[in-house]
């Protein structure tokens, strides 16, 4: 039996200047590139088919079957193929990239070597989102190292391999995470989603054949390359095969990154967290972002693969578990949230810009209990416009919060039209409200004592 | 006033990096920033005729990107995270603090062009919440107090440090390495907080790993005999319950 905990992505982050590439070299780095050097790209591919690894960036889709959309190589018309990576990490509550990135670069950038060797690209980009400044640093400084090293440019350890890879900083735009405006963003242009078919693989970047994959799956790709597709296929789930990070927030003792095989439940991770705020009680969570439906304290044995949380009516996502204990007001979390999908809105389809709008007016009025019963229905209704009708996801996310919180909490909606007004304290939700908690100082080591 | 030849050497350096020029645009509106202190209308300029773009079509991109600001920034730029899991967790009051406290509204700069203010989304920290940005670097589990003495010290021009990265400098140097040009400071700050390997730790304590991997249980046995002794129990008994439950 797997042991609860697996640190594999995140087993080298400890070390004394991980993100150096002679830490990275002690440890073993780069010798996945070596061995997948030594196997056909075809083989690479098949060994990552295999591992059964899905998508880590939320969809969950099978990596291997993604590299396996490209269309195969035409010498009548020869186009450049490209790999993308999305480090673009902005979905609420998602924190496990950029760690990795900041930590051990190095793990990201092999990937990307061997991931594009597989798909047969010459040229890789690493979108990484432009508000995080030292991973940013971190992350061209592991790229200037492994040019200098010989594992990237040319004739990679001598195989005939070349590969150039760029890192690019965005701008501050959530929805360039959705893979198609994210291209958008990589050409020069605002970043919209694009209409698909045709889908990337076969029209992507500058209209050439193009594989986006999620920094932690293309991470992934160097310890199952090394290890083997068995060794992953065997941590995990039938379906969700192998180990994941479980970023754990909000109300517990011992917020922070989880590494285990996908599966656990909430229960373990919160038992392994330290449990709930003390005097406190779980009150709802995400299981994979805002864009997730919420789940209450009924879904704690939920397994966290891919079906498990489907079947509750949720999503995996991106494992990103906001916690949330009974001193938090559920309206205004939600109000929140919707704010945020109304600026981030792109614009580009009705649905989404005019209806973010409508949601967060609907939303205020039942918050500051101005509103009336109906605008439950209301909010049900417009949502039920947006989801399904929005060009990508980020219309339909948005409903995710608001529908799952009148499915459980519709009682606390009304709450606020009795009460006229929210009736909790928001202070009481606050990091310093608990007395367990030590007030935290400004330096870096103090900042964190409270662990 | 247009930009110095030295500036559109960059720019140039910037588009050069891609197999289409075009692609160059965020990073060189990032370098613009930096030069001009916010996306100035002959910063735009400058894109336009390095890239043989309409200054129109760069202005459409600049003005969709939160990072890329039409008004003058101040020398620091300070973003408190106000999305859900930072706003519950007191990153509202903190907000709310800062704005009294240095007289300024949502995307505002102070009277003496210090710091400019403004409420961010969520910025990848939600471990670490409530979580407040300098020039995008990471300033972790702040309280009002915290980020009160952090805007002092900044305005006091006091030496600063993130506490996940590097000294503060300011955030024209940042936009400048946003822009791709590094500035020397990687190698500061260390390569995770505590809340990045709480798991790590955990399993480290308890003699977890995953298949094959000895790393994590060889320095087990001196640091927590007892842990691995409670932890070996407890996994035994699951394993125990497993196997019966497989039996059935």
């Amino acid at each position: 039996m797997t042991d609860t905990l697996t640190p594999v992505l995140t087993a080298n982050w400890a070390d004394d200047r991980a993100w150096t590439l002679s830490a990275y070299a002690e440890q073993g780095g780069y010798d996945a590139l070596d061995v997948a050097l030594g196997m056909s790209p075809e083989e690479v591919q098949t060994t990552v088919k295999d591992s059964g690894l899905r998508g880590r960036g939320g969809a969950g889709f099978p990596t291997g079957v993604k590299w396996g959309f490209l269309p195969p190589p035409d010498p009548e018309n020869p186009k450049p193929r490209y790999l993308v990576v999305n480090a673009d990490e902005s979905e609420p509550g998602t924190c496990k990239d950029i760690p990795l990135m900041m930590a051990s670069p190095h793990t990201l950038v092999e990937g990307v070597i061997i991931s594009s060797y597989a798909i047969r690209a010459e040229r890789a980009f690493i979108y990484v989102r432009g508000e995080v400044l030292h991973v940013i640093r971190r992350l061209r400084a592991a790229v200037r190292e492994a040019y200098e090293a010989g594992h990237l440019g040319t004739d990679i350890h001598g195989s005939g391999y070349d590969l150039e890879l760029v890192v690019h900083a965005g701008a501050g735009a959530y929805i360039c995470g959705e893979e198609t405006a994210l291209l958008d963003s990589l050409e020069g242009r605002r970043g919209q989603p694009r209409l698909r078919p045709p889908f990337p693989a076969v029209a992507g970047l500058y209209a050439s054949p193009t594989v986006i994959n999620n920094a932690e799956s293309i991470a992934s790709v160097p310890a199952i390359v090394k290890n083997g597709a068995d060794w992953f296929a065997g941590m995990g789930t039938e379906k969700s095969a192998g180990f994941g990070i479980f970023s754990l927030s909000g109300h517990v003792k011992k917020p922070g990154q989880y590494e285990a095989p996908l599966g656990i439940t909430l229960r373990e991770l919160i038992d392994l967290a330290g449990g709930v705020r003390e005097g406190h009680e779980l009150k709802f969570w995400t299981p994979g972002g805002s864009s997730t439906p919420l789940f209450t304290d009924e879904h704690l044995d939920v397994p966290l693969d891919f079906e498990g949380v489907q079947a509750a009516g949720s999503m995996l996502g991106t494992r990103a578990l906001q916690i949330f204990d009974d001193s938090v007001c559920v309206v205004r979390a939600v109000l929140r949230w919707t704010e945020f999908y109304k600026h981030e809105s792109c614009g580009k389809c009705t649905p989404c810009r005019e209806g973010t709008w409508w949601l967060v007016q609907v939303l205020e009025r039942l918050e500051k209990g101005d509103g009336e019963p109906g605008d439950l229905d209301l909010l049900l209704d417009q949502c039920d416009n947006i989801l399904g009708r929005s060009f990508c996801a980020l219309g339909d996310g948005a409903t995710s919060p608001i529908t799952s919180s009148i499915k459980y909490f519709r009682d606390e909606y009304l709450a606020h039209l009795e009460h006229g007004g929210c009736p909790f304290d928001a202070r009481k939700s606050t990091a310093w409200a608990d007395p367990v908690v030590e007030p935290v100082e400004t330096t870096p080591e103090e900042a964190v004592a409270h662990d | 006033m247009s930009l110095a030849p030295e500036t559109y050497d960059e720019l140039r350096e910037i588009a050069g990096r891609y197999p289409q020029a075009r692609s160059g645009l965020l990073p060189m509106l990032h370098l613009v920033q930096s030069v001009e202190g916010r996306v100035t209308p002959e910063g735009i300029e400058a894109c336009a005729s390095v890239l043989g773009l309409t200054a129109a079509e760069v202005s459409g991109v600049a003005t969709f990107y939160t990072m890329y600001k039409r008004h003058p920034v101040g020398t620091h730029h300070v973003g408190v995270c106000t999305n859900t899991l930072c706003a519950v967790m007191g990153g509202d009051e903190i907000f709310a603090c800062l704005r009294e406290k240095l007289e300024v509204g949502n995307d505002e700069t102070t009277a003496d062009g210090k710091i400019t203010l403004e409420h961010i989304e969520c910025n990848a920290a939600c471990d670490y919440a409530p979580v407040v940005m300098v020039n995008w670097e990471f300033f972790d589990n702040q309280t009002p107090e915290s980020a009160s003495q952090l805007v002092d010290d900044l305005r006091e021009g006091r030496e600063v440090v993130a506490s996940r990265g590097a000294k503060i400098t300011s955030w024209r140097e940042a936009e400048r390495v946003l822009a791709g040009f590094e500035d020397g400071l990687v190698d500061e700050g260390s390569a995770a907080g505590p809340a990045s390997v709480v798991g790590l730790e955990l399993a480290r304590e308890r003699g977890w790993a995953a298949p094959g991997d000895t790393r994590g249980s060889v320095e087990v046995p001196q640091q927590m005999p007892e842990a691995v002794e409670e932890a070996d129990t407890s996994r035994a008994e699951s394993e125990t319950i497993a196997e019966e439950a497989s039996d059935d």
